[in-house]
């Protein structure tokens, strides 16, 4: 059951004046986990954030189950979680605000399962205190409960493993795993060198 | 660590959930507003600066007071307004939670509907609420408050949804404050004119249904198109982040 979920044709694009990626071709099937490489300034979170149909200066085709993207873009966003460098965590309210927030905006949720993810995130006994008095893993590590409540087959994931400790990680890299093994699709741009077997490498900067 | 979900992945439809969603963002713009006072305050205490230097600056006299007050407070409203304009979106852009209300899949221009009122409830309606008491102080007569009290009514909206334009395209521009404020003067003037006109009209004893009919026009417009331009703005900030 290799269904293609987001295809990339053809993709160029060029930030001051300096061609990032040019006739790039992405194809995203479910269960795939892809990697983007590449040094500092290769565009990796250019990349991610045009799949992720933030950016839109780009020239290129992006399709979605079988259609340009930007025709149906509600059904693409219910459907893809994207997590960008700045994780969006409101510094005046809790995790657990943060988190019902995000998920109140995306489907009905049991208030437990919010407790449970920010539990697997590592959170426990955080839940009730404003994020600005976390540290920058304990943000990072709210922003990743998003991933344990998600049911989106596709997760865009900028810089994932920044600021979080090994034992994170490597629970991190199995969540991954398994929800490749779910048939989700997983791309991730990160420096650090993942433990997983099944990944496909996209190396960018080499033009 | 992690408890295997059984359910595997699957695609699923565009369910919006539009009042869920609606619900949400109208809260949290609330509790952030409770948590973060001084996004409240600080227009608030402008607004009462303003109008109670004006007695001291120009004239205590009641004549004077009587014919001014109502431009006045219309004019330190629009300021104030314009002034909680930076608590839309600012905080949200710089830590990423806008990128994520972006990406949400309910219909942009829908959500950013509410999160005006829930600005508008938080920051405008204790100006509002403000505005009879400093009516008394500059001698204006209870019915005259009245009036003015619902041309802000009217025009505070109005304000707000222009603003909230200009607010979403420079978001990311640093220190947009100045530049906000010019690009959003010229249009306020309209609304200042036909608010002032209505108090002044009424004062004279004149028709006031004109001046209302105008600013309803004003208001049902930006009500129907600003959410539009608004949500548009929001992509192209978000696209340069």
């Amino acid at each position: 059951m290799s269904t293609t979920l987001l295809e990339a044709r053809q993709l160029y694009c060029e930030r001051d004046d300096r061609v990032l990626f040019s006739g790039l071709d992405l194809t995203i099937d479910a269960g795939d986990i892809v990697r983007i490489g590449g040094p500092n300034g290769a565009g990796k979170t250019t990349l991610l954030r045009i799949l992720a149909g933030l950016n839109l200066s780009f020239e290129g085709e992006l399709n979605w189950g079988g259609g340009p993207l930007h025709r149906q873009r509600d059904w693409y966003q219910a459907n893809m979680l994207f997590l960008g460098h700045r994780a969006g965590i409101t510094a005046s309210l809790t995790p657990l605000e943060n988190l019902r927030c995000w998920i109140d905006m995306r489907r009905p949720h049991r208030e437990a399962s919010l407790w449970e993810a920010l539990a697997d995130a590592g959170l426990e006994g955080y839940e009730d205190v404003p994020s600005a008095h976390l540290s920058a893993g304990q943000q990072r590590r709210v922003a990743l409960a998003r991933l344990y409540l998600s049911t989106e087959p596709v997760w865009l994931l900028d810089e994932a493993f920044t600021a979080i400790d090994q034992g994170a990680v490597q629970v991190l890299e199995s969540l991954i795993s398994s929800r490749a093994a779910q048939g989700g699709a997983v791309v991730l741009s990160t420096h650090h060198r993942l433990q997983l077997d099944e990944c496909r490498v996209l190396e960018l900067g080499g033009i | 660590m992690k408890p295997e979900s059984p359910t595997p992945v699957t695609l699923r439809n565009a369910d919006y959930g539009l009042i869920r969603a609606g619900v949400t963002t109208f809260r949290r713009e609330i509790l952030i507003a409770f948590r973060e006072k001084q996004d409240v305050i600080n227009p608030l205490v402008f607004f009462l600066l303003i109008v109670s230097l004006f007695p001291l600056g120009i004239s205590p006299e009641t004549e004077f007071l009587r014919g001014a007050g109502a431009g006045i407070i219309w004019v330190a409203a629009l300021l104030a307004i314009l002034l909680s304009l930076n608590m839309l979106f600012r905080n949200d852009y710089a830590d990423g939670s806008l990128e994520q209300w972006v990406l949400a899949p309910q219909p942009l221009a829908m959500m950013v509907l509410v999160r005006v009122s829930a600005v508008w409830v938080a920051a405008v309606i204790p100006l509002l609420l403000l505005v009879p008491l400093l009516g008394l102080m500059l001698y204006l007569p209870a019915d005259r408050i009245g009036v003015l009290t619902l041309t802000l009514l009217m025009g505070s909206p109005v304000l707000l949804l222009i603003g909230a334009i200009g607010a979403a395209l420079t978001v990311s521009v640093r220190n947009s404050g100045m530049l906000l404020a010019l690009l959003m003067t010229p249009f306020y003037v309209p609304v200042l004119i036909f608010g002032t006109g209505a108090v002044t009209a009424f004062g004279e004893g004149g028709s006031i249904t004109g001046h209302l009919a105008i600013l309803g026009a004003m208001l049902v417009l930006a009500l129907v198109l600003a959410p539009f331009a608004i949500a548009a703005g929001l992509r192209m900030s978000v696209a340069n982040g």
